[in-house]
C-alpha cells in the first residue's frame, strides 16, 4: 500500500536509533552544577546540622508518645478556635506523626543536600529476550513436547484438557450453597412479602405506641412499622424492619386524588406509603408537606402522595407501593392487608404490571 | 573554586582500578554475618543489578510512590485495627464509654468500632489514618494513571503494567467500599442497601446474585462478615501480588523519563537506588506515613458514632459515599428512570446502566486505550521517553474529556449538596448534569486539542525564532519589534524530541490485499486522520536551518557562544 501521508511526511518512523531521528543532534547531558553545600563547607556543615536535628527530634517525639500514652486521660479535651478534638487522641497523632514525618524529612534533606547529586546513566535493553535466548527456548520446547510423548499419544492431551476443564467444576458448585435460592416459592416467602397482614397495628416507629387517625394533623408526617415487628430479634428484625417501614401521612382530601379501587385503602386523607425508595431500597424521609412530594434523600427520586405515590422526579421507575388501611375496633389504625405489589428495589423477576401508574383507576 | 565533578570521577576511576581497596570499619563487622547469608542465599549475586540501578527523577514520578507507601500504612494500620474489631452483626448491648449510645442495641462490628474510637488507646488515630489513608491510596492511584495516560507512558512495552494498574485502581476502590461497609453505621449501612439495589438490577441474575452475597435477603447477617474476609485478605492478597509484579515491571522496563539534554530513548539518566533513593524513597515513605498520621490526629474522618447504629428506616440527607464512588452515584442520580416491564420481568436500566455499566465503561475504556492507540498510530516500537501532553493533541484530549465526563458525574453524586450550597433548584442541577455529561466531554476535547495545537504552536515560534526577551525595538521607519534571543541546545533538543505520527491518506495501492484487509486499513488511515491531521509537526532540520539563515544567527546556542550572539544581534539592528 503507498505511504502517502496528509502533510507529506515519510511514513511512520520507527525510532530506536537515536542520532538520525532528531532534527538538532543531542547536546548531551548538560554539565553538572555543584550545590552550595558541594562548594561551601560551611553550607555542608550546616546541612549536616540540620539532618541531624531532624533525626534527633524522632527519640524525643518517640519518648513523647510513650508518655502522652500512659499519662494522658481519654477523657480530656483541647478546645482551642477551630480545634476541638480529644487530647489523647490528638497528641498521640501529633508525636507519632511529626516524629515519621521529621525522620522522612531528614532523610530527604541528606539526600537532596549531601549525598552526590552527579546524574547517572544506564543503558536500556530490548524488552524482548535475545534470539540466542528465543532459538534455544524453541529448540528445547520443541523436545520438551516429543519427551513427553503428547504429539503421539494424542487421547492424553484431550483427556487432560476435559480433566483440567472439569475439576474447576467442585470448586464452583461448591459455592452454591452461599445463598438459598431465590425461587419463586422462596421468593414469595422473603423479598415478595412483609410481615404486615390483616388487622396489624400500625405504631409509630421509635415508641411502637399504636396510632388513632384523630392523633394525625393535616400535613403530618409519621414514621411507622407494623407491632409485629417488636416480637422479632436480630437478623431478622432487621431484615423485616427493611421492608416494612411505612409512612403515614394526613393530607386534605380536597387537594389530593385517590382513585376509586383505592378509595377504602385510605381513611379521610390519611394514607399509608412503604418508606422503601423503589430506586434501590433507601428509607424515604423528606416531606414536602405544601406539594405531598416525598423526596428520598439518597438519589432524589420524588414521589406524590397525593397521586398514589407515582413518581415525579428522579431516578426511581414505579410508584411507592401504599398499604390499605382501616381502623380497628378500638380507632387504631390497622393493614387492611399486606402490600399489593413487592416493596423497594427492582429485581429481574419482579412481575411490575400491577404497579400503580399515573391515570390508573 | 575547585571543579568536584571532575575530582569524584577521578576517585571512581582509581577504586576501578585497585580493586582490593581497604574497607572501612562498617564493612569488618558485617563482613561475618554477609559471608553466612551469602554462602547460604548469593546475595552480592542477587543485589548486584540493583545496587547501583539508575531512576530518573521527577516530581510526577512521586504519584505512584504515594500509593504505595498509603497502601503499606493502610496494611499496619489495617493489622492494628482487626485485632479489635469484631466483624459480626450479632445484636448485642452497648456498653462501652460513649455515653450517648450506650444502652442503645447494636451489631458487634458497630460496637466494637466505638470501643476502638474510644476505649482503646490510639484506636482512633489509627482508625482515621486508616480511613485516610483509603482516600489517599485510590487519589494516587487515579492522578498517577492521569500521569502516565498524558504522557504516554503506557505504550510497548508498558502495556502488561497499565493493565495491571487499572485491575489494582479498581481493586482499590472495591476494597474502599468494603472498608466502610464494615463498621455497620447508618451511613455504611446505607451504602449497603445501595449495592443491594444495585446487585438486584443486574438483568436475569441480579436477585441470584443478591440472595448468594447477602446469603439471602438484606440486611441478613452475613454481609459483614463476607465483605470482612474480602477487605481483609481476598483484596490485599491480591493487591500485594498485583504491586510485586508492576514493580518488578518498573524494573525490568526501567523507568520512562522525560526529554531533555542526553536523555534518548536508549538510556535513562537519573539517580543511583544506593544511596540517593534509598534516602529519597524511604524518606518519602516516612514523609506519607507521617502526614497521614497528622490527618489522623487533626482531621476528622467518619465519625461513626455521630452517625449511629445501622437502622432499615433510617437515612440521613446528604449522605455521600467516599470520594471515590462519588462518579458511580452521581451516574445513579442523574440517570433517568427507564425501567422494563416485560412480561413479567423487570429490567432496571435506570440502576444497571449507571451503577455497573458506567464503572465497566470507565474501566474498560481504560483498559482498551493503549491498543487502540497502537493500532491507530501501527507502531511496533519501544517508547521510553515521555511524551510532553502537548505533543498528542488528541491522546490529551481524549484523557480531558474522560476527566470532564468523570467530573460531571462525580457533580451528580452531590448534586444535593450543589442545590442547597448554590441555592438552585435540585431538579435544574440534575437536568442540566444529564445534558452536560454528555456535552462538556466534547467541549473539553475540543478547547484542549486547540490548546495543545497552540502549546506546539508556541514550542516551534522558539525553535524557529528565538525566545521572546520583552525587549522592544524600534526602527527607523517607527516600526516595533520584539528581539527573540536564541534558545539553547538543550532546549532545543527537548522540543524536538517527539516524534511526528503522520495522518495518512486512504491507500490507493490496493492490488493483492483482500476486501477485508483494505477495509481494516482504510479505517485505521481514517483514524490516524482524525488523530493527527491537524497536529503540528516539529521543524525539521531544514526549516531550523532556514530559520537560522533568515535571522543572521543561529536560533540555538551552545554555553559561551552569548558574546558572539549578542555582538551579531547588534549588526543585525544597526541594519
Amino acid at each position: 500500500m503507498s505511504d502517502d501521508t496528509a502533510h507529506g511526511q515519510p511514513g511512520t518512523e520507527v525510532a530506536t536509533v537515536d542520532e538520525e531521528r532528531y532534527p538538532v543532534p543531542d547536546p548531551g547531558l548538560e554539565e553538572h552544577l555543584p550545590r552550595l553545600t558541594d562548594v561551601d563547607e560551611k553550607a555542608a556543615d550546616r546541612a549536616t546540622r540540620q539532618v541531624a536535628t531532624f533525626f534527633g527530634l524522632v527519640p524525643i517525639l518517640s519518648i513523647g508518645f510513650v508518655v502522652v500514652y500512659f499519662a494522658v486521660p481519654g477523657d480530656a479535651w483541647v478546645d482551642f478556635g477551630p480545634l476541638q478534638a480529644n487530647s489523647r487522641n490528638l497528641l498521640l497523632g501529633l508525636t507519632f506523626g511529626l516524629a515519621l514525618l521529621f525522620l522522612g524529612i531528614g532523610a530527604v534533606h541528606w539526600a537532596r543536600k549531601l549525598m552526590d547529586d552527579e546524574e547517572k546513566i544506564d543503558y536500556r535493553h530490548s524488552a524482548a529476550s535475545s534470539e540466542a535466548d528465543k532459538n534455544y527456548m524453541l529448540t528445547e520446547l520443541d523436545k520438551v513436547v516429543d519427551e513427553s510423548k503428547i504429539t503421539r499419544r494424542k487421547i492424553i492431551g484431550r483427556t487432560l484438557l476435559a480433566a483440567l476443564a472439569t475439576i474447576l467444576l467442585p470448586m464452583i458448585v461448591g459455592l452454591a450453597d452461599l445463598g438459598p435460592w431465590p425461587t419463586k416459592k422462596k421468593r414469595a416467602e422473603t423479598i415478595e412479602k412483609t410481615i404486615w397482614a390483616p388487622g396489624v397495628r400500625v405504631v409509630q416507629d421509635i415508641t411502637f405506641t399504636p396510632i388513632k387517625p384523630e392523633d394525625i394533623e393535616i400535613g403530618q408526617l409519621i414514621n411507622g412499622e407494623p407491632a409485629n415487628l417488636q416480637e422479632l430479634e436480630g437478623a431478622e428484625f432487621q431484615i423485616e424492619k427493611a421492608k416494612a417501614a411505612v409512612i403515614v401521612v394526613r393530607m386534605d382530601p380536597n387537594t389530593i386524588t385517590i382513585p376509586p379501587s383505592r378509595q377504602d385503602w385510605a381513611i379521610g386523607g390519611i394514607l399509608c406509603y412503604s418508606k422503601i425508595c423503589t430506586h434501590v431500597g433507601c428509607p424515604i424521609s423528606l416531606w414536602e408537606q405544601q406539594t405531598h412530594h416525598l423526596l428520598c434523600p439518597c438519589h432524589q427520586s420524588t414521589f406524590d402522595l397525593g397521586n398514589s405515590g407515582v413518581v415525579v422526579f428522579g431516578p426511581a421507575a414505579r410508584a411507592l407501593p401504599q398499604l390499605p388501611i382501616t381502623t380497628d375496633a378500638e380507632g387504631y389504625i390497622i393493614a387492611r392487608s399486606d402490600f399489593t405489589v413487592p416493596v423497594g428495589p427492582s429485581y429481574f423477576e419482579r412481575d411490575s404490571r400491577n404497579d400503580f401508574k399515573e391515570g390508573d383507576n | 573554586m575547585a571543579e568536584p565533578a571532575a575530582t569524584v570521577n577521578d576517585e571512581t576511576a582509581v577504586q576501578a582500578q585497585t580493586p582490593k581497596k581497604e574497607l572501612g570499619p562498617v564493612f569488618k563487622a558485617a563482613a561475618g554475618p554477609t559471608k553466612w547469608l551469602d554462602d547460604r542465599l548469593g546475595i552480592a549475586g542477587l543485589g548486584r543489578p540493583f545496587l547501583r540501578k539508575v531512576f530518573p527523577d521527577h516530581w510526577s514520578f512521586l504519584l505512584g510512590e504515594i500509593a504505595l507507601y498509603s497502601f503499606i500504612v493502610l496494611i499496619l494500620s489495617g493489622i492494628f485495627l482487626t485485632i479489635w474489631f469484631k466483624p459480626s452483626m450479632a445484636e448485642i448491648e452497648y456498653e462501652g464509654s460513649y455515653e450517648l449510645l450506650r444502652g442503645l442495641h447494636m451489631s458487634e462490628a458497630y460496637a466494637s468500632t466505638l470501643d476502638i474510637s474510644f476505649d482503646i488507646r490510639g484506636g482512633l488515630l489509627l482508625r482515621q489514618m486508616h480511613h485516610w489513608a483509603a482516600a489517599v491510596f485510590v487519589a494516587a492511584m487515579l492522578t498517577h494513571s492521569l500521569r502516565i495516560f498524558f504522557t504516554g507512558a503506557f505504550r510497548k512495552p508498558r502495556e502488561i503494567n497499565w493493565l495491571i494498574g487499572v485491575a489494582m485502581l479498581t481493586l482499590g476502590i472495591i476494597n474502599g467500599f468494603t472498608g466502610y461497609s464494615l463498621p455497620d453505621d447508618l451511613l455504611s449501612g446505607t451504602g449497603l442497601r445501595f449495592v443491594d439495589g444495585l446487585i438486584r438490577a443486574i438483568p436475569v441474575i441480579g436477585t441470584w446474585a443478591e440472595f448468594f452475597v447477602f446469603a439471602g435477603e438484606f440486611p441478613g447477617e452475613l454481609i459483614i462478615p463476607r465483605l470482612y474476609m474480602v477487605h481483609i485478605l481476598l483484596v490485599p492478597a491480591l493487591l500485594l501480588g498485583l504491586i510485586a509484579v508492576h514493580l518488578a515491571l518498573v524494573v525490568y522496563h526501567k523507568h520512562t523519563q522525560y526529554p531533555g539534554a542526553g536523555r534518548v530513548q536508549g538510556n535513562v539518566v537519573g539517580y543511583p537506588v544506593f544511596p540517593v533513593y534509598a534516602a529519597k524513597a524511604g524518606g518519602f515513605f516516612l514523609i506519607v506515613f507521617g502526614v497521614l498520621t497528622l490527618m489522623g490526629a487533626v482531621m476528622q474522618i467518619n465519625p461513626v458514632w455521630v452517625f449511629g447504629p445501622y437502622n432499615p428506616a433510617e437515612v440521613t440527607a446528604g449522605s455521600q459515599p467516599d470520594w471515590y464512588m462519588g462518579f458511580v452515584e452521581g451516574g445513579i442520580r442523574i440517570m433517568p428512570n427507564w425501567e422494563w416491564h416485560i412480561g413479567s420481568t423487570t429490567w432496571s436500566w435506570n440502576v444497571a446502566i449507571p451503577g455497573l455499566g458506567l464503572m465497566g465503561l470507565f474501566f474498560g475504556l481504560m483498559a482498551i486505550y493503549p491498543f487502540v492507540e497502537a493500532w491507530v498510530t501501527g507502531d511496533k516500537s519501544e517508547h521510553h521517553l515521555l511524551d510532553r501532553p502537548r505533543n498528542n493533541p488528541t491522546r490529551t484530549a481524549f484523557g480531558v474529556a474522560a476527566m470532564t465526563g468523570y467530573a460531571m458525574l462525580w457533580i451528580g453524586g452531590g448534586n444535593d449538596l450543589v442545590a442547597t450550597q448554590f441555592d438552585v433548584s435540585l431538579n435544574a442541577v440534575t437536568y442540566f448534569l444529564r445534558v452536560a455529561v454528555f456535552v462538556a466531554p466534547v467541549i473539553a476535547f475540543l478547547v484542549t486539542k486547540r490548546i495543545c495545537i497552540g502549546l506546539q504552536h508556541a514550542d516551534r515560534d522558539r525553535m524557529l525564532h528565538g525566545a521572546e526577551s520583552g525587549v522592544i525595538d524600534r526602527a527607523p521607519s517607527g516600526k516595533y519589534s520584539e528581539r527573540h534571543r536564541p534558545i539553547s541546545a538543550a532546549q532545543a533538543f527537548t522540543l524536538t524530541q517527539h516524534e511526528d505520527i503522520p495522518a495518512l491518506l486512504p491507500a490507493t495501492d490496493t492490488d493483492g490485499y483482500s476486501e477485508k484487509e483494505i477495509r481494516r486499513e482504510q479505517l485505521r488511515r481514517k483514524a490516524t486522520r482524525f488523530f493527527f491531521i491537524d497536529t503540528l509537526r516539529r521543524p525539521t532540520r531544514a526549516e531550523i536551518e532556514e530559520a537560522e539563515h533568515h535571522h543572521l544567527h543561529p536560533m540555538i546556542i551552545g554555553d559561551g557562544e552569548h558574546h558572539a550572539i549578542e555582538a551579531e544581534e547588534e549588526h543585525h539592528l544597526a541594519k
